[in-house]
């Protein structure tokens, strides 16, 4: 996108750490019955800034609205319980210099988050500040300046750097997604390419829904998306320039091409390629345009997947009759099946830590979301549902994104598609906010690391 | 037709059979065992020529009543020799959205398999799989699933 924030790393200092920093620590490796208390004063704002933001933004309380993106963000996490800031004692812009730790102790915050917003040169300027309350320091202070249109972002790299630093591992809140926005007769779906922030803001609609599409994932840098189109009412893999809204068909094959996921490293198009009832997986390298198949066999090969080092590929076959996973070698040899739990596995997807794969699971009329180490052992179910599919791993490997659909009668009454997301653990299930009715979600990378 | 795929469909043909054999297949209403049987959502070439096939769950084999019905549209075809047609293949609800574009378009290759064998020539048919995105009925029941899988053929001129 056009808009990449300009960001200013203007001083990162990072004071004690050792002892401040083993008193707050969030584990995330578990399911988290108790959140981490934590206070998110509103940013300050002096009043010549918060004028000006009011006239560029139609902003009433810019420190505040930034606030509360952070605030929705940690809770939204299921590892930190941000408090109500009506019990805030103090100051804004006091609490941003000097905290008084025991007001924010006597809330119960365990962890405190200030900050200031002013408007330099045009500019949106941020500075903020992570405190132990406990231990009565200052554990983090960044500052960045930005166009004020990306007021939002700035409150979602703020919640990145909280979440690094507390849990020790990177977020994924500076993010976005893309889906299939749905509306319509379930019968005659009206299906368009849509992006949003993580939080679901910033909606856009991408095509206009006048061909069928489905099935968008986005490049290793965020530019590009591949996706299946049915434009011309001939379903092929498309390419599309995020930016430029440039649309071109992936490679020149005589018949429907689908499923395509792009190689950890951008340059290649890995898709299905059917015809004459054989699905088999194909690559295209984007930029010689050279073709390889990758697979060679008379079943339904399907939904391929790489692992982050592009060495390996994970895939959905029924060569031994029914849905099951498969992981082999990026060059289509060492092909081993890693499915053998009862039921059909479908929609395989690697993890961005390399060591799990997600999946879609078939059994007794029911569908599920789960996940299994990548030789097929340590198979574990996180959610069951009349019907969910398609995993989406945030890029630190910590959530999933999927979608979810109601049963409807004959008439299509009662039907529903939505996109929902759950942690690792199991825990912290939450349906995704969309304008529309959405599926086959797909998680961008970090947009700033 | 490859090799690959005659001695896979013989052996879907087969386990098909055995299946068929092995359990008593029940008739309840509109559908067998699972295969759709009636006529609701059924429309016609012309008088006669029923449009459509219907398959069992996850399967692409045809039934005695899809053959009969694609001979049909077999002996339609050869009368108007300047039609030509595409075969629109589909899949329930209940699969993974990828896997059932892969079916649908199995579907549709094992009725312009059979055409082929009645004397159609494969120039004059067309496919398409639209996986489980156009279902016919909305429903959330086995019969409503029954009617969605599905080869539709339909005139392309």
């Amino acid at each position: 996108m056009k808009k990449i924030i300009f960001l200013t790393y203007v001083c990162l200092f990072v004071l004690n750490w050792g002892k401040a920093w083993s008193l707050i620590e969030v584990d995330i490796t578990r399911g988290n019955l108790n959140p981490l208390p934590l206070a998110v004063s509103p940013l300050s704002v002096d009043q010549n800034s918060k004028e000006k933001f009011k006239d560029l933004l139609k902003i009433e309380d810019i420190g505040a609205e930034i606030s509360k993106v952070v605030e929705n963000n940690l809770r939204q996490s299921g590892l930190f319980n941000p408090l109500d800031p009506k019990a805030f004692l103090q100051k804004p812009d006091i609490a941003h210099v000097k905290p008084r730790f025991e007001d924010w102790a006597l809330i119960k915050a365990q962890a405190l988050i200030t900050g200031e917003v002013k408007i330099v040169d045009e500019k949106l300027r941020v500075e903020f500040r992570l405190w132990d309350v406990l231990a009565g320091k200052e554990i983090m202070a960044l500052a960045f300046n930005t166009v004020s249109e990306n007021w939002r972002r700035v409150g979602h790299i703020i919640t990145d750097k909280v979440y690094q630093r507390l849990t020790g591992e990177k977020g994924y809140f500076d993010t976005r997604i893309i889906y299939v926005a749905e509306e319509g007769l379930k019968t005659s779906r009206i299906k368009k390419l849509a992006i949003m922030d993580q939080d679901g803001f910033n909606t856009k609609y991408l095509t206009l829904g006048n061909e069928l599409v489905l099935t968008p994932r986005f490049n290793p840098t965020n530019q590009m998306v591949t996706y299946l189109s049915y434009f011309k009412n001939l379903p092929r893999v498309y390419l599309l320039d995020i930016e430029t809204g440039i649309q071109e068909v992936v490679g020149d094959f005589p018949g429907m091409t689908f499923a395509p996921r792009f190689s950890p490293d951008g340059k290649k198009i890995i898709m299905s390629f059917a015809k004459d009832g054989n699905s088999d997986i194909y690559t295209m390298d984007l930029e010689s345009r050279e073709v390889e198949k990758i697979t060679n066999h008379p079943s339904i090969d399907t939904s391929p997947s790489y692992s982050p080092d592009g060495k390996y590929i994970c895939f959905n076959s029924d060569r031994s009759g029914y849905q099951q996973i498969y992981v082999m070698r990026s060059d289509g040899s060492k092909v081993k099946r890693i499915s053998f739990g009862n039921g059909l596995y479908g929609t395989p997807v690697w993890s961005p830590r390399g060591d799990l794969i997600a999946f879609t699971k078939l059994h007794k009329g029911k569908f599920y979301i789960g996940v299994m180490r990548t030789d097929g052992t340590g198979e574990r179910l996180l959610t069951e549902n009349y019907y969910q599919e398609a995993p989406s791993w945030s890029p630190n490997g910590r959530v999933l994104i999927f979608y979810r659909e109601t049963k409807s009668d004959s008439a299509g009454k009662g039907f529903s598609a939505k996109l929902w997301s759950i942690d690792l653990t199991g825990y912290n299930e939450r349906m995704v906010k969309t304008e529309t009715d959405a599926s086959d979600p797909s998680w961008s990378s970090l947009l700033t690391d | 037709m490859s090799l690959n795929k005659i001695f896979r469909n013989t052996l879907l043909v087969i386990s098909a059979s055995i299946l068929l054999s092995a359990c008593a297949v029940k008739t309840t209403g509109k559908m067998q065992g699972d295969v759709y049987t009636g006529k609701d959502t059924v429309e016609y070439l012309a008088s006669g020529v029923p449009d459509r096939v219907f398959f069992a769950t996850n399967e692409t084999v045809l039934t005695t009543a899809s053959r009969e019905t694609l001979r049909k549209q077999a002996s339609w075809l050869r009368k108007n020799s300047k039609i030509n047609v595409v075969l629109e293949g589909h899949a329930d609800e209940r699969g993974t959205r990828e896997y059932n574009l892969a079916l649908g378009e199995r579907r549709a290759n094992a009725a312009k398999d059979y055409l082929m064998t009645y004397g159609i020539s494969g120039n004059r048919i067309s496919v398409i799989s639209y996986g489980k995105e156009r279902p016919v009925d909305s429903g959330s029941n086995p019969l409503a699933w029954s009617k969605n899988r599905r080869s539709v053929t339909v005139k392309a001129n």
